[in-house]
């Protein structure tokens, strides 16, 4: 049979994306999952904070995933866990096995790629040392602790100030572990700040700024690391070693964008972040197959993940039933100095409106974010703080897009005069 | 009384263990770790030399070129993946061409098959991504690309398979004259044999000593690795080596068998069981591995890691009886993997000429196979999903290992019973995400299988616990 949809992941991302292509009036939509139920990293997620800014309360991981799953009673989309997806081609062929199904060929008129992200490990960043149990991803611990119920380790080092390591700083004392030491390498956390302050300071858990680990030492376990400070290029500084004697070392030092598949897909990536290429509507470079959540870049809220994936589902229900949107006089968009990497990267002329993502490369007190067609501003917004932690949002209106003369605008980030 | 006693199972013990159990033998195999092949032979190149570089008239020389043709049957039998690629020697400059040269008389008197010598636009046509300042190179087709630890396992899980006895877990404290043979004391009972081969890798001296007066040392070396995952594993087709200096065959870029880029070694003086991995060590393997493949993209690095070599101080192999009816297989380095069967080979036949009795087996078992479910085609795929379900549930996303492989590793002849045992066998954890995912999964199936609890599953050897308790249990004092 030929779905209208094929979603390929269940977590937030992917549940979002086939609501709102049943919403728009898609009928056939199958959600594949490769973890025995849906949800995603949700269901490992137990702290709360998440839905703020969707549902406007504050929800656990769990319970923000079980609102989208309980959506979809009634709705006809199926769902079919337990799945691993081997490869997506061009013309939207899923090649994905079961243990019940076997090896099988599904078709679609459209296919939205939700598979998420995983963690950098500690190959990624080369720390020295011997190679003992003990050291582990923050996700990986995080598994261990919430959904199998063990612990990981008593006394703990976190490199890296990203939100799950933070989270997990907090997590792990609460457990009975003593967390030694949060320890960053650049000068600002890579985490939200409410959680520095709820996870770390809450329990007067010490942040090491400017500072990485030099070594890891243990045969069998780990025994202790020794942590320096480093300087303005990021390479230790001899005579600032603290020792710490630890059993474990848990890793929140980035997550990277899961695609394989897109890649092997011959779908377009950037090769900095390994995210996908998407337009406004959240199209990939290849018309029919979209792509949102954090496989697009790592977000910072679930909220924001859900936002972008009602636009893929909307979007693709959008192809399914009108075909593709013209992508001719497509407006690209460019990073100015001191943004990262910006979604999208293109918009289409006949897009009603298009949302930027982005985030700032190093901390700004009070300043803007400008928009520029050329030399002309088509928006400047102000902004009391923005943080390389948090991503930053800018709208632009239907009105301001057709404002747009030259073919590319370029999003800078900038401090102003009070 | 066993017939023979090998002492160590790396890639020389277990070879030497394939060997002798095609003979009706009793045959014992006493390893320190919690699992085979888990020093030297699991931390190397994975490179199957073509066996040009040894001086000839060595010992090295001897076992080099026939252990690269006998590895390669072996694999082929026993199911172990093993490419023959070819490999190129670079050389910079003039000076390095008459290097090259050198090397090709080496070959030649060494009995190495088809070498060529390149010039620069070959390597080009060949090898886009090698640096352009490469002015010739030698080609050896014959050298290879081997997953070694499972080419180790292979040949140790068919020696039980025929019957000889593997002991874990039993490190060797002393070894004394026994009535009719020696008698070895480890850590875990005694073991009596007619014959002894002292296949200890890093501690062969060790193990030397305790039967005869020193003759040779161990001086340990240590080569440190990156490991990049499969995008980066086509950047070259070949083994590119650079010119050999005193400090041994210099820095190689590789693929490997599972479709990874291998980089490395360096060569530092390091202990004997000291595998950490250094910053100094890291900077000199990637700075020299540039001037190879200038674009290699080290952000792609997955994993590093550290072999030691087991040089001896003669410079060569020590291959000989410390005593009487002691067999010293010692000094194993490079190019021990490749010759490690040469070398079996050729210990059978000295123990032989010792009086050791060969009487071939009539139901000698020499094959293997290892189902990579991977590698199916759709219809084998759907084929042994209909068989077994639990091959329809990928559990390692990377690698794309199946619960079925999983349960597959953990009733092999040689069960393990860590994560990374699990890993040598499966491959799980082997990808990009370093068993992040899968990790706790597979723990879950080796506790299930192996019939003990989550706290008693290793990461690799004894001590090396993952979990410390169930959580609300008590923490940190």
């Amino acid at each position: 049979m030929m779905y209208d949809l094929i979603v390929v992941g269940g977590g937030p991302a992917g549940l979002a994306a086939a609501l709102a292509a049943k919403e728009k009036g898609l009928d056939s939509i199958l959600i594949i999952e490769r973890d025995s139920q849906l949800g995603g990293i949700l269901n490992q997620c137990i702290h709360n904070g998440f839905g703020l800014h969707y549902f406007k309360e504050e929800l656990t991981g769990p319970e923000y995933a079980g609102r989208f799953i309980k959506m979809l009673e009634g709705t006809g989309i199926k769902a079919m866990c337990d799945t691993m997806v081997l490869a997506v081609t061009q013309d939207k062929k899923i090649h994905c096995i079961n243990p019940t199904d076997g090896y099988q060929v599904l078709e679609a008129k459209s296919i939205v790629l939700a598979m998420g992200c995983r963690e950098r490990t500690r190959g990624a960043i080369s720390i020295p040392g011997t190679r003992p149990a003990g050291v582990l991803t923050a996700g990986a611990a995080q598994r261990f602790v919430n959904i199998e119920g063990h612990m990981v380790g008593k006394r703990v080092v976190i490199l890296g100030s990203g939100d799950i390591g933070l989270i997990m700083a907090r997590r792990m004392t609460l457990e009975g572990a003593k967390v030694l030491a949060c320890v960053e390498l650049m000068p600002y956390s890579g985490g939200l700040q409410r959680n520095i302050v709820q996870c770390l300071n809450d329990f007067d858990i010490p942040l090491y700024l400017s500072h990485t680990i030099t070594e890891i030492r243990g045969k069998n376990r780990v025994e202790g690391v020794t942590i320096a400070k480093v300087g303005p290029d990021r390479k230790p500084i001899e005579g600032t070693e603290i020792d710490f004697d630890c059993d474990t070392v848990l890793l929140s030092v980035g997550l990277i964008p899961e695609n394989e598949l897109t890649r092997n897909a011959g779908i377009d990536i950037d090769i900095r972040t390994n995210g996908v290429v998407v337009w406004e509507n959240m199209e990939t470079s290849v018309p029919g197959i979209f792509a949102s959540g954090n496989v697009v870049h790592v977000h910072d809220l679930v909220d924001y993940v859900t936002g972008e994936s009602q636009k893929a589902g909307r979007a693709a229900a959008e192809y399914v039933k009108q075909g593709m949107r013209s992508r001719e006089h497509a407006i690209s968009v460019n990073e100015g100095k001191d943004v990262g990497f910006i979604v999208p990267l293109k918009i289409h002329r006949e897009a009603m409106d298009a949302e930027i993502f982005f985030r700032v490369r190093r901390i700004f007190e009070t300043s803007a974010i400008v928009v520029k067609d050329g030399d002309k501003v088509l928006a400047h917004l102000k902004r009391a703080h923005m943080a390389p932690g948090e991503m930053e949002r800018v709208k632009l209106s239907r009105s301001l897009l057709d404002a747009i003369e030259g073919d590319e605008i370029t999003v800078y980030a900038e401090e102003v005069e009070e | 009384m066993y017939d023979v006693a090998i002492i160590g199972c790396g890639i020389t013990g277990s070879a030497c263990a394939y060997f002798l159990s095609k003979y009706s033998l009793k045959i014992a195999i006493i390893e320190k770790k919690n699992d085979v092949c888990c020093g030297t032979t699991r931390a190397n190149s994975a490179i199957i030399h073509a066996g040009y570089d040894p001086i000839p008239g060595t010992l090295c020389a001897k076992y080099n070129v026939r252990g690269n043709l006998l590895t390669k049957e072996i694999c082929k039998k026993l199911d172990v993946l093993c490419k023959e690629i070819g490999s190129l020697v670079l050389a910079f400059s003039d000076e390095e061409k008459e290097t090259l040269k050198e090397l090709y008389e080496r070959g030649i008197k060494n009995g190495v098959p088809d070498m060529e010598i390149w010039d620069g636009d070959r390597i080009r046509r060949e090898e886009p991504n090698v640096s352009e300042n490469a002015v010739a190179a030698l080609y050896a087709p014959t050298a290879a690309i081997v997953n070694p630890w499972e080419y180790g396992l292979a040949m140790a899980e068919t020696a039980v398979r025929n019957g000889a006895e593997l002991m874990l877990n039993s490190e060797v404290k002393s070894i004394s004259k026994a009535d009719g043979g020696w008698k070895i004391e480890t850590g875990s009972g005694s073991v009596e044999a007619k014959y002894v081969i002292n296949a200890a890798g890093v501690y062969t001296d060790i193990i030397h000593n305790m039967v005869a007066d020193k003759s040779f040392e161990i001086i340990p070396n240590a080569g440190e690795y990156y490991l990049l995952d499969k995008c980066e594993g086509e950047r070259v087709s070949h083994v590119i080596f650079q010119c050999p200096d005193k400090n041994g065959k210099g820095v190689l870029v590789a693929p490997t068998v599972h479709g990874n880029l291998i980089v490395g070694p360096n060569a530092v003086d390091s202990d004997r069981d000291d595998t950490a991995t250094r910053t100094a060590s890291l900077d000199f393997v990637r700075t020299s591995a540039v001037k190879s493949v200038p674009s290699i993209n080290f952000r792609e690095n997955i994993r590093n890691f550290t072999g030691v070599r087991a040089n001896a101080d003669t410079g060569d192999f020590v291959i000989g009886f410390a005593a009487e009816n002691f067999l010293d297989l010692a000094g194993i380095k490079s190019p021990g993997l490749s010759a490690a069967p040469a070398i079996a080979e050729d210990a059978v036949r000295m123990l032989k000429e010792k009086g050791l009795e060969l009487r071939e087996k009539e139901n000698f078992i020499d094959t293997r196979r290892h189902l990579r479910f991977n590698e199916l085609s759709d219809e084998k795929k759907n084929e042994v999903i209909a068989r077994n379900p639990l091959y329809g549930r990928v559990v390692c996303r990377c690698e794309t290992i199946t619960e079925g492989e999983i349960v597959d590793a953990l009733a092999s002849p040689i069960k393990p019973v860590s994560l990374d045992g699990v890993k040598r066998r499966a491959g799980t954890g082997m990808g990009r995400c370093q068993g992040g995912f899968c990790g706790p999964k597979v723990l879950e199936i080796i506790a299930r299988s192996n019939n003990i609890t989550f706290e008693d599953v290793l990461q690799d050897d004894t001590g090396s616990y993952i979990l410390t308790g169930e959580t609300k249990n008590g923490g940190a004092k």
